[in-house]
């Protein structure tokens, strides 16, 4: 009996070990692969020679892109919509679930349905590709023609994200309010000094939501961003992808390296910032999910 | 509300007899004059107001706005006109989409159809994944292995779609005279999943592969960071539970299914009516950048028929008309399953 029960949890175990490693190594080869392919040679990437490490190494492809001005205006726009984005909808995020997270809110009922509603039913690309219209020529008409500030003030709201926040702010204990109240604190004061401190991390993982979803934001920026010189750093990768997979529009491709690894350059170009601060965020975006959605 | 008498006399207790309830009288107060009220709380409060309006008017602006442009929907569409002077055409658009029988129809019942199928193969495949690999987490004793194993497990999460789908399309990209086609179709071919033509002729391009890819990128994207929160669950039973499972006798199978599984089913109940409720409302993004003409057959949904007739043609009314059903449906599907995840467990999902 004794025996019988080790042997099976051994070999569970190590189906487990070897299908994790198996997942793990799946999870990470496409990224290896993209840097390998974006410093290998011509030949040994069009004939799909590279598997794991690179061939016939050269720069060129970086070079390509590291010369080209369109590379790095999108590159700027993106840290643009990413940080101003982020700081723009995470501020309405906590003034507006502050309040709601208050119980001598009045109407609080129905401001709640309000922004749950919104999860629930959305109006569908075409009304709301005619309501950015709309925006836009109110934007232009106020003297905002820059589109980015489009994309950062009417794009990308989460109500999932508010109800988060608001989780988080109605667990801080009143007690402490009130002796703040006591103190003659004011209700912005209240919210800076005592329930912001305390709910920093919901606040970072919002926050990191929230960037993660500017910096990969791609189908409204294409359609609503007309000025090619204004467009984020996605949607310059998928312009770039298109053009280096057509056959015709690559006929006349004659340089020392393949277009294959202009794109794989690219790609690699996107994820480093995302991979260096990775392992800091990790923590914050598995919190983020346990405290998610879940109320009872 | 119905007020009694004796609501209005309290007794006190020092002088001996009854006298009458302030506290009623304001209560009275309020009920006669409620809006006056209002306004008296909202002025004391006003700081409170101040702080929910601009969460309120960007939710108004850009997320109930567009909810009155769907009266587009019923109006016959014209570009030059708003929407609220537009002739009005009543449900000919529903009627056309639905009952005609003309291509535009059979479009519209195949997007639905493969919008269904693909949610569906999701549910099947996609949804046990997480389970598994949580199992499997909870298996890995060394603190520092399973965090590398989390670490790039939830990795893909990370990625953008555009990112994620253009490795996908150079990884199985065609070939053609002066190239070869992409690893993964060498090494599916070398194996013998697929043919050298299929490979040759590149995996995206085929209908009958989409869905597979579809689903395959979408495990390899969310699998990993979905293992959270069933192994959030798992790693709360307490080892207690286990070890007197053991002096039970009880084997590893045992274990699994006495112990692991009644104290994760609950998540695992909540997780497929989540699930089940949003079966109707796919990416669009993620099937706009893999599809392409070839692939219509199996990949069009309604988001992307919407987007296609809409935004890139001129038919706003259809479109919009293809996805408010869409969208109606997936709505009641989500209310259902959250009714019934809280007549059932307790626990309402908002």
């Amino acid at each position: 009996m004794k025996r019988k029960l080790e042997i099976s949890e051994l070999i569970f175990k190590i189906i487990s070990y070897l299908f994790l490693t198996m997942f793990s190594i799946m999870c990470l080869y496409p990224f290896v692969y993209a840097i390998s392919a974006a410093i290998s040679g011509r030949h040994a990437v069009e004939y799909a020679q590279v598997v794991l490490f690179p061939k016939q190494i050269q720069f060129e492809a970086f070079k390509r892109m590291f010369t080209n001005n369109m590379f790095w205006n999108s590159y700027s726009n993106t840290l643009f919509i990413t940080l101003y984005g982020t700081l723009f909808a995470v501020g309405y995020s906590i003034l507006g679930a502050y309040a709601l997270s208050k119980k001598r809110l009045l109407f609080r009922k129905a401001f709640n349905f309000f922004l749950v509603f919104t999860m629930w039913f959305s109006a569908g690309i075409v009304p709301q590709y005619l309501n950015y219209l709309s925006t836009k020529k109110v934007f232009n008409g106020i003297g905002i023609t820059d589109d980015k500030w489009l994309v950062i003030i009417a794009m990308g709201m989460a109500a999932m994200n508010v109800i988060l926040l608001r989780n988080a702010f109605e667990n801080v204990p009143s007690e402490i309010e009130e002796a703040a109240i006591v103190d003659g604190a004011t209700e912005f004061q209240v919210l800076s000094k005592v329930y912001i401190p305390m709910s920093k991390s919901t606040i970072a993982t919002v926050a990191l939501f929230f960037a993660i979803s500017r910096w990969n934001g791609y189908f409204w920026a294409r359609q609503m961003i007309t000025n090619q010189n204004e467009h984020p750093l996605m949607v310059f990768i998928r312009l770039k992808l298109e053009e280096y997979t057509d056959a015709e529009a690559m006929a006349g491709w004659n340089e020392t390296y393949a277009s294959d690894s202009v794109v794989y350059a690219l790609i690699v170009c996107s994820i480093v910032p995302i991979l260096i601060i990775y392992p800091f965020i990790q923590k914050y975006f598995a919190k983020g999910v346990n405290v998610g959605g879940v109320k009872e | 509300m119905k007020v009694k008498a004796a609501d209005y006399l309290i007794y006190d207790e020092e002088k001996k007899l009854y006298k009458e309830d302030p506290e009623q009288i304001v209560r009275d107060d309020v009920e006669k004059h409620y809006w006056k009220h209002v306004g008296l709380t909202i002025v004391k409060d006003w700081r409170l107001y101040v702080m929910l309006v601009p969460m309120l008017l960007v939710f108004l602006f850009w997320r109930y706005f567009p909810m009155y442009e769907l009266l587009g929907c019923f109006k016959v569409s014209d570009e030059i006109l708003p929407v609220s002077e537009q002739l009005f055409s009543g449900f000919s658009y529903f009627k056309r989409l639905l009952v005609s029988g003309d291509a535009l129809s059979t479009e519209f019942w195949r997007a639905l159809r493969n919008t269904f199928i693909l949610s569906f193969y999701g549910l099947c495949f996609g949804f046990p994944f997480p389970i598994v690999l949580a199992l499997f987490f909870n298996e890995v004793r060394s603190n520092a292995a399973r965090s590398i194993y989390q670490v790039l497990t939830y990795l893909p999460k990370f990625m953008s779609t555009v990112v994620m789908t253009s490795l996908v399309a150079m990884l199985v990209k065609q070939g053609s005279v002066t190239t070869g086609y992409g690893v993964l179709s060498q090494l599916l071919a070398k194996i013998g999943i697929i043919s050298e033509e299929t490979a040759y002729a590149g995996l995206l391009n085929n209908p009958a592969y989409f869905r597979t890819i579809y689903e395959l990128s979408g495990i390899w994207e969310t699998a990993g960071y979905g293992s959270i929160v069933y192994f959030a669950a798992i790693i709360a039973v307490s080892p207690t539970s286990y070890e007197a499972a053991q002096i039970d006798g009880a084997g590893k199978m045992a274990q699994m299914k006495y112990v692991v599984l009644p104290s994760i089913l609950s998540t695992i109940v909540i997780m497929l009516i989540t699930r089940i409720g949003s079966l109707l409302s796919i990416g669009y993004e993620k099937v706009l950048l893999l599809y392409n003409a070839n692939t219509y057959v199996t990949a069009d949904v309604v988001s992307t028929f919407a987007q296609r007739y809409g935004l890139q043609g001129s038919a706003k009314g259809i479109a919009s008309a293809a996805e408010m059903m869409n969208n109606v449906i997936g709505m009641l599907l989500v209310i259902g399953s959250n009714t019934i995840a809280r007549k059932a467990s307790n626990v309402s999902l908002y």
